[in-house]
Protein backbone atom coordinates (compact mmCIF):
# COMPACT_ATOMS: atom_id res chain seq x y z
CA UNK A 1 0.00 0.00 0.00
CA UNK A 2 2.62 2.64 0.96
CA UNK A 3 4.05 1.81 -2.65
CA UNK A 4 1.46 2.26 -4.50
CA UNK A 5 0.88 6.02 -2.49
CA UNK A 6 4.87 6.54 -3.30
CA UNK A 7 4.42 5.83 -7.02
CA UNK A 8 0.82 7.71 -7.02
CA UNK A 9 2.95 10.93 -5.63
CA UNK A 10 6.02 10.48 -8.25
CA UNK A 11 3.52 9.95 -10.99
CA UNK A 12 2.09 13.30 -9.66
CA UNK A 13 5.45 15.32 -9.76
CA UNK A 14 6.38 13.46 -13.07
CA UNK A 15 3.11 15.04 -14.52
CA UNK A 16 4.01 18.51 -13.19
CA UNK A 17 5.74 21.02 -15.32
CA UNK A 18 9.60 20.82 -14.91
CA UNK A 19 10.76 23.99 -14.11
CA UNK A 20 14.40 23.55 -14.75
CA UNK A 21 13.88 22.71 -18.27
CA UNK A 22 12.91 26.88 -18.55
CA UNK A 23 16.63 27.37 -16.92
CA UNK A 24 18.37 25.09 -18.99
CA UNK A 25 18.59 21.72 -20.89
CA UNK A 26 19.05 18.24 -19.22
CA UNK A 27 20.74 15.01 -20.26
CA UNK A 28 18.70 12.29 -18.43
CA UNK A 29 19.92 8.69 -18.06
CA UNK A 30 17.69 6.28 -16.06
CA UNK A 31 18.98 2.80 -14.97
CA UNK A 32 16.52 0.51 -13.72
CA UNK A 33 18.12 -2.82 -11.70
CA UNK A 34 15.47 -5.27 -11.86
CA UNK A 35 14.43 -7.52 -8.86
CA UNK A 36 16.03 -11.06 -9.00
CA UNK A 37 14.90 -13.79 -7.33
CA UNK A 38 18.08 -15.84 -6.99
CA UNK A 39 19.49 -17.92 -3.52
CA UNK A 40 22.65 -15.80 -3.12
CA UNK A 41 21.36 -11.49 -4.21
CA UNK A 42 24.05 -8.94 -4.40
CA UNK A 43 23.50 -5.32 -5.27
CA UNK A 44 25.34 -5.37 -9.22
CA UNK A 45 28.44 -3.19 -9.73
CA UNK A 46 27.20 -0.50 -12.06
CA UNK A 47 29.23 1.82 -14.54
CA UNK A 48 27.74 4.17 -16.93
CA UNK A 49 29.80 6.47 -19.17
CA UNK A 50 29.73 8.18 -22.61
CA UNK A 51 32.12 6.77 -25.36
CA UNK A 52 32.45 7.88 -28.82
CA UNK A 53 32.57 6.04 -32.24
CA UNK A 54 35.89 4.79 -31.82
CA UNK A 55 35.15 3.31 -28.06
CA UNK A 56 36.75 5.62 -26.28
CA UNK A 57 35.33 6.14 -23.29
CA UNK A 58 35.13 10.31 -23.15
CA UNK A 59 33.38 11.36 -19.96
CA UNK A 60 31.93 8.99 -16.81
CA UNK A 61 28.70 9.28 -15.47
CA UNK A 62 28.71 6.86 -12.63
CA UNK A 63 30.53 3.93 -10.54
CA UNK A 64 28.50 2.13 -7.95
CA UNK A 65 30.63 -0.01 -6.53
CA UNK A 66 30.64 -1.62 -2.55
CA UNK A 67 32.61 1.32 -1.51
CA UNK A 68 33.05 0.37 2.32
CA UNK A 69 36.29 -0.25 3.70
CA UNK A 70 38.09 -3.61 3.87
CA UNK A 71 41.27 -5.44 3.01
CA UNK A 72 40.76 -5.41 -0.26
CA UNK A 73 39.70 -2.02 -0.72
CA UNK A 74 36.24 -1.24 -0.60
CA UNK A 75 35.53 -3.62 -3.10
CA UNK A 76 37.62 -2.21 -5.95
CA UNK A 77 39.29 -5.86 -6.01
CA UNK A 78 36.07 -6.62 -8.17
CA UNK A 79 35.77 -3.27 -10.26
CA UNK A 80 37.34 -5.20 -13.47
CA UNK A 81 34.37 -7.34 -13.67
CA UNK A 82 32.86 -4.08 -15.18
CA UNK A 83 35.00 -5.44 -18.15
CA UNK A 84 34.49 -2.96 -20.86
CA UNK A 85 34.00 -0.04 -18.31
CA UNK A 86 37.31 -1.16 -17.30
CA UNK A 87 39.02 -1.40 -20.12
CA UNK A 88 37.74 1.66 -21.50
CA UNK A 89 38.17 3.85 -18.19
CA UNK A 90 38.34 2.06 -14.86
CA UNK A 91 41.88 0.54 -14.77
CA UNK A 92 43.58 3.95 -15.56
CA UNK A 93 41.25 6.10 -13.06
CA UNK A 94 41.94 5.90 -9.05
CA UNK A 95 39.03 5.12 -7.02
CA UNK A 96 36.64 6.52 -5.68
CA UNK A 97 36.66 9.43 -8.45
CA UNK A 98 34.89 12.62 -7.08
CA UNK A 99 30.54 13.01 -8.83
CA UNK A 100 31.28 9.71 -10.34
CA UNK A 101 31.45 6.96 -8.02
CA UNK A 102 29.03 6.32 -5.60
CA UNK A 103 27.93 3.02 -3.47
CA UNK A 104 26.12 0.15 -4.84
CA UNK A 105 22.19 0.80 -5.47
CA UNK A 106 19.32 -1.69 -4.40
CA UNK A 107 16.68 -2.99 -7.10
CA UNK A 108 14.27 -0.22 -8.58
CA UNK A 109 14.99 2.93 -10.56
CA UNK A 110 17.65 5.22 -10.47
CA UNK A 111 18.51 8.38 -12.60
CA UNK A 112 21.78 10.32 -13.12
CA UNK A 113 21.15 13.81 -14.65
CA UNK A 114 23.28 16.47 -16.23
CA UNK A 115 22.97 19.75 -16.80
CA UNK A 116 23.71 20.33 -20.90
CA UNK A 117 25.91 23.06 -19.45
CA UNK A 118 28.25 20.82 -17.55
CA UNK A 119 31.60 19.93 -18.41
CA UNK A 120 31.53 16.93 -19.26
CA UNK A 121 29.34 17.35 -22.25
CA UNK A 122 30.37 20.55 -23.16
CA UNK A 123 33.81 18.65 -23.86
CA UNK A 124 32.49 16.74 -26.52
CA UNK A 125 33.23 17.32 -30.37
CA UNK A 126 30.35 17.31 -32.60
CA UNK A 127 29.67 14.05 -33.11
CA UNK A 128 28.03 10.31 -32.79
CA UNK A 129 28.29 9.48 -29.40
CA UNK A 130 26.67 6.52 -26.78
CA UNK A 131 25.79 6.66 -23.14
CA UNK A 132 27.31 3.11 -22.32
CA UNK A 133 25.90 1.07 -18.88
CA UNK A 134 27.33 -2.24 -17.50
CA UNK A 135 26.01 -4.25 -14.77
CA UNK A 136 28.18 -6.82 -12.86
CA UNK A 137 26.54 -8.94 -10.42
CA UNK A 138 28.56 -11.03 -8.15
CA UNK A 139 27.96 -15.10 -8.62
CA UNK A 140 26.07 -13.19 -11.26
CA UNK A 141 25.67 -12.33 -14.95
CA UNK A 142 27.03 -9.42 -16.55
CA UNK A 143 25.17 -6.87 -19.16
CA UNK A 144 26.00 -3.77 -21.33
CA UNK A 145 23.34 -1.62 -22.38
CA UNK A 146 24.02 1.53 -25.45
CA UNK A 147 22.18 4.25 -26.02
CA UNK A 148 23.55 6.18 -28.90
CA UNK A 149 22.78 10.33 -29.29
CA UNK A 150 24.10 12.93 -31.37
CA UNK A 151 26.02 15.66 -29.71
CA UNK A 152 25.47 18.77 -29.74
CA UNK A 153 22.26 18.56 -28.79
CA UNK A 154 20.27 20.68 -30.76
CA UNK A 155 16.77 19.05 -30.17
CA UNK A 156 15.21 16.83 -28.24
CA UNK A 157 16.52 13.35 -28.28
CA UNK A 158 15.61 10.05 -26.80
CA UNK A 159 17.00 6.32 -26.55
CA UNK A 160 15.50 3.03 -24.78
CA UNK A 161 17.47 -0.01 -24.58
CA UNK A 162 16.52 -3.23 -22.29
CA UNK A 163 18.56 -5.75 -20.82
CA UNK A 164 17.64 -9.37 -20.29
CA UNK A 165 19.11 -10.23 -16.71
CA UNK A 166 21.19 -7.41 -15.30
CA UNK A 167 19.64 -4.70 -16.44
CA UNK A 168 15.91 -3.59 -16.89
CA UNK A 169 14.99 -0.92 -18.80
CA UNK A 170 17.82 1.97 -19.47
CA UNK A 171 16.21 5.13 -21.18
CA UNK A 172 18.13 8.06 -22.43
CA UNK A 173 16.43 11.82 -22.63
CA UNK A 174 18.40 14.85 -23.68
CA UNK A 175 15.79 17.76 -23.57
CA UNK A 176 17.70 20.89 -25.02
CA UNK A 177 17.43 23.92 -22.79
CA UNK A 178 14.51 26.49 -24.49
CA UNK B 1 47.22 -62.49 -30.66
CA UNK B 2 45.29 -59.97 -31.97
CA UNK B 3 45.16 -58.19 -28.29
CA UNK B 4 48.90 -58.38 -28.57
CA UNK B 5 48.95 -56.88 -31.98
CA UNK B 6 46.79 -54.01 -30.97
CA UNK B 7 48.81 -53.13 -27.99
CA UNK B 8 51.91 -52.84 -29.79
CA UNK B 9 50.15 -50.72 -32.41
CA UNK B 10 48.70 -48.44 -29.98
CA UNK B 11 51.97 -48.16 -28.37
CA UNK B 12 53.95 -47.72 -31.59
CA UNK B 13 51.03 -44.97 -32.55
CA UNK B 14 50.95 -43.04 -29.08
CA UNK B 15 54.52 -42.67 -28.03
CA UNK B 16 55.93 -39.98 -30.75
CA UNK B 17 52.52 -38.43 -29.65
CA UNK B 18 52.92 -38.00 -26.07
CA UNK B 19 56.92 -37.72 -26.58
CA UNK B 20 56.56 -34.64 -29.29
CA UNK B 21 53.60 -32.72 -26.83
CA UNK B 22 54.84 -31.80 -23.72
CA UNK B 23 53.32 -28.39 -23.06
CA UNK B 24 55.68 -26.12 -20.04
CA UNK B 25 53.48 -23.34 -18.95
CA UNK B 26 52.57 -20.64 -15.79
CA UNK B 27 48.99 -20.13 -15.23
CA UNK B 28 48.53 -17.05 -13.69
CA UNK B 29 45.14 -16.85 -11.50
CA UNK B 30 43.68 -13.92 -13.69
CA UNK B 31 45.55 -11.17 -15.66
CA UNK B 32 43.79 -8.27 -14.79
CA UNK B 33 43.50 -6.86 -10.96
CA UNK B 34 42.56 -4.33 -9.08
CA UNK B 35 42.10 -3.13 -5.43
CA UNK B 36 44.13 -2.42 -2.44
CA UNK B 37 46.45 -5.16 -1.94
CA UNK B 38 45.83 -7.53 -5.26
CA UNK B 39 47.97 -10.97 -4.82
CA UNK B 40 48.41 -12.77 -8.16
CA UNK B 41 48.63 -16.92 -7.63
CA UNK B 42 50.34 -18.94 -10.29
CA UNK B 43 50.94 -22.63 -11.58
CA UNK B 44 54.06 -23.60 -12.91
CA UNK B 45 53.88 -27.44 -14.75
CA UNK B 46 54.74 -29.33 -17.87
CA UNK B 47 51.46 -31.85 -19.12
CA UNK B 48 50.45 -32.75 -21.97
CA UNK B 49 46.48 -31.03 -21.82
CA UNK B 50 45.70 -27.41 -21.48
CA UNK B 51 46.09 -26.48 -18.78
CA UNK B 52 46.44 -29.20 -16.52
CA UNK B 53 48.44 -30.86 -13.69
CA UNK B 54 48.99 -33.95 -15.17
CA UNK B 55 52.56 -35.02 -15.54
CA UNK B 56 55.21 -33.02 -13.96
CA UNK B 57 55.72 -29.25 -11.96
CA UNK B 58 57.71 -26.76 -13.78
CA UNK B 59 61.09 -26.01 -11.05
CA UNK B 60 60.99 -22.57 -10.55
CA UNK B 61 64.89 -21.88 -10.66
CA UNK B 62 65.11 -19.09 -13.27
CA UNK B 63 62.29 -17.56 -11.64
CA UNK B 64 62.33 -13.99 -12.63
CA UNK B 65 59.52 -11.47 -11.63
CA UNK B 66 59.79 -8.03 -12.91
CA UNK B 67 57.66 -5.24 -11.21
CA UNK B 68 55.98 -2.33 -13.36
CA UNK B 69 59.62 -0.43 -12.70
CA UNK B 70 61.73 -2.67 -13.51
CA UNK B 71 63.13 -4.02 -10.48
CA UNK B 72 62.85 -7.50 -10.16
CA UNK B 73 60.72 -9.53 -7.14
CA UNK B 74 60.57 -12.07 -5.01
CA UNK B 75 58.04 -15.10 -5.47
CA UNK B 76 56.48 -15.84 -1.75
CA UNK B 77 55.03 -19.21 -0.84
CA UNK B 78 56.84 -20.92 -3.99
CA UNK B 79 56.77 -24.57 -3.88
CA UNK B 80 56.91 -27.99 -5.58
CA UNK B 81 54.42 -30.37 -5.37
CA UNK B 82 53.74 -33.66 -6.85
CA UNK B 83 52.28 -32.19 -10.60
CA UNK B 84 52.95 -28.56 -10.26
CA UNK B 85 54.83 -25.58 -8.65
CA UNK B 86 53.11 -22.82 -7.44
CA UNK B 87 53.97 -19.16 -6.04
CA UNK B 88 52.31 -16.08 -4.83
CA UNK B 89 53.34 -12.64 -5.92
CA UNK B 90 52.13 -9.42 -4.19
CA UNK B 91 51.11 -6.89 -6.62
CA UNK B 92 52.35 -3.70 -4.90
CA UNK B 93 53.16 -1.81 -7.47
CA UNK B 94 50.64 -0.32 -10.21
CA UNK B 95 51.21 -1.15 -13.58
CA UNK B 96 51.71 -4.59 -15.73
CA UNK B 97 54.28 -7.34 -13.72
CA UNK B 98 56.53 -9.32 -16.30
CA UNK B 99 56.71 -13.38 -15.08
CA UNK B 100 58.71 -15.48 -16.49
CA UNK B 101 60.64 -18.64 -16.44
CA UNK B 102 63.86 -18.50 -18.05
CA UNK B 103 66.94 -21.32 -18.06
CA UNK B 104 70.20 -21.73 -20.06
CA UNK B 105 71.93 -24.62 -20.10
CA UNK B 106 73.43 -27.39 -22.28
CA UNK B 107 72.86 -30.82 -23.20
CA UNK B 108 75.43 -32.91 -24.16
CA UNK B 109 75.76 -36.46 -25.70
CA UNK B 110 78.84 -38.67 -25.99
CA UNK B 111 80.19 -42.07 -25.78
CA UNK B 112 82.58 -43.57 -22.61
CA UNK B 113 83.48 -47.15 -23.39
CA UNK B 114 82.04 -47.72 -26.38
CA UNK B 115 78.37 -46.41 -23.86
CA UNK B 116 76.41 -43.70 -25.46
CA UNK B 117 75.48 -41.49 -22.26
CA UNK B 118 73.57 -37.95 -22.47
CA UNK B 119 73.98 -35.24 -19.63
CA UNK B 120 72.12 -31.72 -19.07
CA UNK B 121 73.22 -29.03 -16.88
CA UNK B 122 75.50 -25.54 -16.49
CA UNK B 123 78.23 -24.90 -19.23
CA UNK B 124 80.05 -24.45 -16.57
CA UNK B 125 79.69 -27.49 -14.86
CA UNK B 126 80.74 -29.42 -18.15
CA UNK B 127 83.87 -29.45 -17.56
CA UNK B 128 83.81 -31.53 -14.06
CA UNK B 129 81.04 -33.47 -15.23
CA UNK B 130 81.80 -34.86 -18.56
CA UNK B 131 84.40 -37.29 -18.10
CA UNK B 132 88.24 -36.30 -19.94
CA UNK B 133 87.58 -39.53 -22.01
CA UNK B 134 83.82 -38.75 -23.66
CA UNK B 135 84.29 -39.08 -27.39
CA UNK B 136 82.09 -37.75 -29.95
CA UNK B 137 80.92 -35.17 -27.94
CA UNK B 138 78.08 -33.17 -29.27
CA UNK B 139 77.03 -29.90 -26.99
CA UNK B 140 74.07 -27.96 -27.80
CA UNK B 141 73.45 -24.64 -26.01
CA UNK B 142 69.80 -24.19 -24.64
CA UNK B 143 67.77 -20.85 -24.22
CA UNK B 144 64.05 -21.16 -22.88
CA UNK B 145 61.91 -18.72 -21.69
CA UNK B 146 58.47 -19.72 -20.23
CA UNK B 147 56.10 -16.51 -19.20
CA UNK B 148 53.55 -14.55 -18.71
CA UNK B 149 51.90 -11.12 -17.83
CA UNK B 150 49.62 -9.63 -15.65
CA UNK B 151 48.56 -6.13 -14.86
CA UNK B 152 47.06 -4.11 -11.65
CA UNK B 153 45.39 -1.23 -12.88
CA UNK B 154 46.92 0.59 -15.68
CA UNK B 155 48.96 -1.39 -18.64
CA UNK B 156 52.07 -0.54 -18.74
CA UNK B 157 54.84 -1.41 -21.08
CA UNK B 158 58.40 -0.34 -19.55
CA UNK B 159 59.52 -3.46 -18.34
CA UNK B 160 58.71 -5.34 -21.59
CA UNK B 161 61.49 -4.39 -23.32
CA UNK B 162 63.31 -7.70 -24.82
CA UNK B 163 66.68 -8.76 -22.64
CA UNK B 164 68.21 -9.84 -25.09
CA UNK B 165 68.48 -13.42 -24.55
CA UNK B 166 67.03 -16.22 -26.86
CA UNK B 167 63.61 -15.40 -28.19
CA UNK B 168 61.30 -12.64 -26.16
CA UNK B 169 57.70 -11.50 -27.11
CA UNK B 170 57.69 -8.35 -27.69
CA UNK B 171 53.84 -6.80 -27.21
CA UNK B 172 52.21 -4.29 -30.19
CA UNK B 173 48.95 -4.97 -28.95
CA UNK B 174 49.08 -5.02 -25.13
CA UNK B 175 49.40 -8.77 -23.70
CA UNK B 176 46.63 -7.80 -20.84
CA UNK B 177 44.58 -6.48 -23.66
CA UNK B 178 43.17 -8.76 -25.60
CA UNK B 179 39.48 -9.70 -26.38
CA UNK B 180 37.27 -11.91 -28.50
CA UNK B 181 37.12 -11.41 -32.26
CA UNK B 182 40.11 -8.60 -32.26
CA UNK B 183 43.15 -8.95 -33.99
CA UNK B 184 46.96 -8.40 -31.47
CA UNK B 185 50.05 -7.81 -33.33
CA UNK B 186 52.86 -9.37 -31.61
CA UNK B 187 56.89 -9.39 -32.69
CA UNK B 188 59.45 -12.06 -31.66
CA UNK B 189 62.61 -11.35 -31.42
CA UNK B 190 66.38 -13.55 -30.91
CA UNK B 191 68.51 -11.99 -29.14
CA UNK B 192 66.74 -8.17 -29.25
CA UNK B 193 66.66 -8.47 -33.10
CA UNK B 194 63.05 -9.55 -34.77
CA UNK B 195 63.41 -13.19 -36.49
CA UNK B 196 61.96 -13.54 -39.48
CA UNK B 197 59.79 -16.95 -40.24
CA UNK B 198 59.52 -18.15 -36.54
CA UNK B 199 56.76 -20.85 -36.83
CA UNK B 200 54.26 -20.14 -33.72
CA UNK B 201 51.56 -22.96 -32.75
CA UNK B 202 48.56 -20.83 -30.75
CA UNK B 203 46.17 -23.47 -28.64
CA UNK B 204 43.27 -22.37 -26.61
CA UNK B 205 43.20 -24.42 -23.26
CA UNK B 206 40.38 -26.40 -21.89
CA UNK B 207 41.88 -29.35 -24.47
CA UNK B 208 39.84 -31.72 -22.53
CA UNK B 209 36.38 -30.53 -23.43
CA UNK B 210 36.70 -30.95 -27.05
CA UNK B 211 37.76 -33.33 -29.22
CA UNK B 212 40.18 -31.34 -31.50
CA UNK B 213 43.39 -29.55 -30.58
CA UNK B 214 42.24 -26.62 -33.04
CA UNK B 215 45.93 -25.38 -33.37
CA UNK B 216 46.36 -22.02 -34.76
CA UNK B 217 49.84 -21.84 -36.83
CA UNK B 218 51.04 -18.19 -37.75
CA UNK B 219 54.63 -17.11 -38.97
CA UNK B 220 56.56 -14.41 -38.37
CA UNK B 221 56.70 -11.57 -41.21
CA UNK B 222 59.95 -9.71 -42.30
CA UNK B 223 59.88 -7.67 -38.59
CA UNK B 224 59.36 -10.64 -36.92
CA UNK B 225 55.33 -9.68 -36.80
CA UNK B 226 52.36 -11.86 -36.16
CA UNK B 227 48.75 -11.32 -36.23
CA UNK B 228 45.97 -13.17 -34.66
CA UNK B 229 42.35 -12.91 -33.78
CA UNK B 230 41.23 -14.39 -30.94
CA UNK B 231 38.85 -16.93 -32.19
CA UNK B 232 37.23 -17.48 -28.48
CA UNK B 233 37.93 -16.23 -24.78
CA UNK B 234 40.28 -18.14 -22.43
CA UNK B 235 43.70 -18.68 -21.56
CA UNK B 236 46.10 -19.57 -24.61
CA UNK B 237 49.65 -20.82 -24.53
CA UNK B 238 51.92 -19.76 -27.52
CA UNK B 239 54.80 -21.63 -28.42
CA UNK B 240 58.03 -21.18 -30.96
CA UNK B 241 61.00 -23.34 -31.20
CA UNK B 242 64.15 -22.58 -33.15
CA UNK B 243 67.47 -24.31 -34.03
CA UNK B 244 70.57 -22.32 -34.70
CA UNK B 245 74.27 -22.30 -34.13
CA UNK B 246 75.00 -19.45 -32.70
CA UNK B 247 76.19 -19.95 -29.81
CA UNK B 248 77.46 -18.96 -26.46
CA UNK B 249 78.88 -21.72 -25.02
CA UNK B 250 82.34 -22.58 -27.00
CA UNK B 251 82.02 -26.19 -26.88
CA UNK B 252 78.52 -26.07 -28.39
CA UNK B 253 78.02 -26.91 -32.17
CA UNK B 254 74.29 -25.41 -31.88
CA UNK B 255 71.56 -23.63 -29.72
CA UNK B 256 68.17 -24.45 -29.50
CA UNK B 257 65.67 -21.65 -28.49
CA UNK B 258 62.30 -22.14 -26.96
CA UNK B 259 59.75 -19.38 -25.95
CA UNK B 260 56.26 -20.07 -24.35
CA UNK B 261 53.69 -18.00 -23.09
CA UNK B 262 50.31 -17.98 -21.38
CA UNK B 263 47.49 -15.25 -22.37
CA UNK B 264 43.99 -14.35 -21.21
CA UNK B 265 42.14 -13.66 -24.03
CA UNK B 266 38.56 -11.87 -22.59
CA UNK B 267 34.90 -11.70 -23.86
CA UNK B 268 33.15 -8.60 -24.97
Amino acid sequence: MPSIRCTAILFLLASLPSYADESGGKFAVSIEIPRLNVSEYHRPYVAVWIQDENKQAVANLAVWYQMKRSSEGGGTKWLPDLRQWWRRSGRSLDMPVDGVSGATRPAGKHSIELALDEKRLTNLSPGKYSVMIEASREVGGRELLELPFDWPATTGQSAQSTGKEELGVAALKIQPSK
Amino acid sequence: MHRFLLTILAAGCLIPITASAHKTWLLPSQTVFSGNDPWLTVDAAVSNDLFYFNHFPLGLEGLQITAPDGNSVEPENAAQLKYRSVFDVPLTQRGTYRIARVSNGVFAGYELNGERKRWRGKPESMATEIPKEATNLRVTESVSRIETFVSNGPLTTENLQPTGNGIELVPITHPNDLFEGEQATFRLVVNAEPSKGLEVTILRGGTRYRNAQDEIHVTTDANGEFQITWPKPGMYWIETSIQDSHTSVDQANSRRLGYTATLEVLPQ
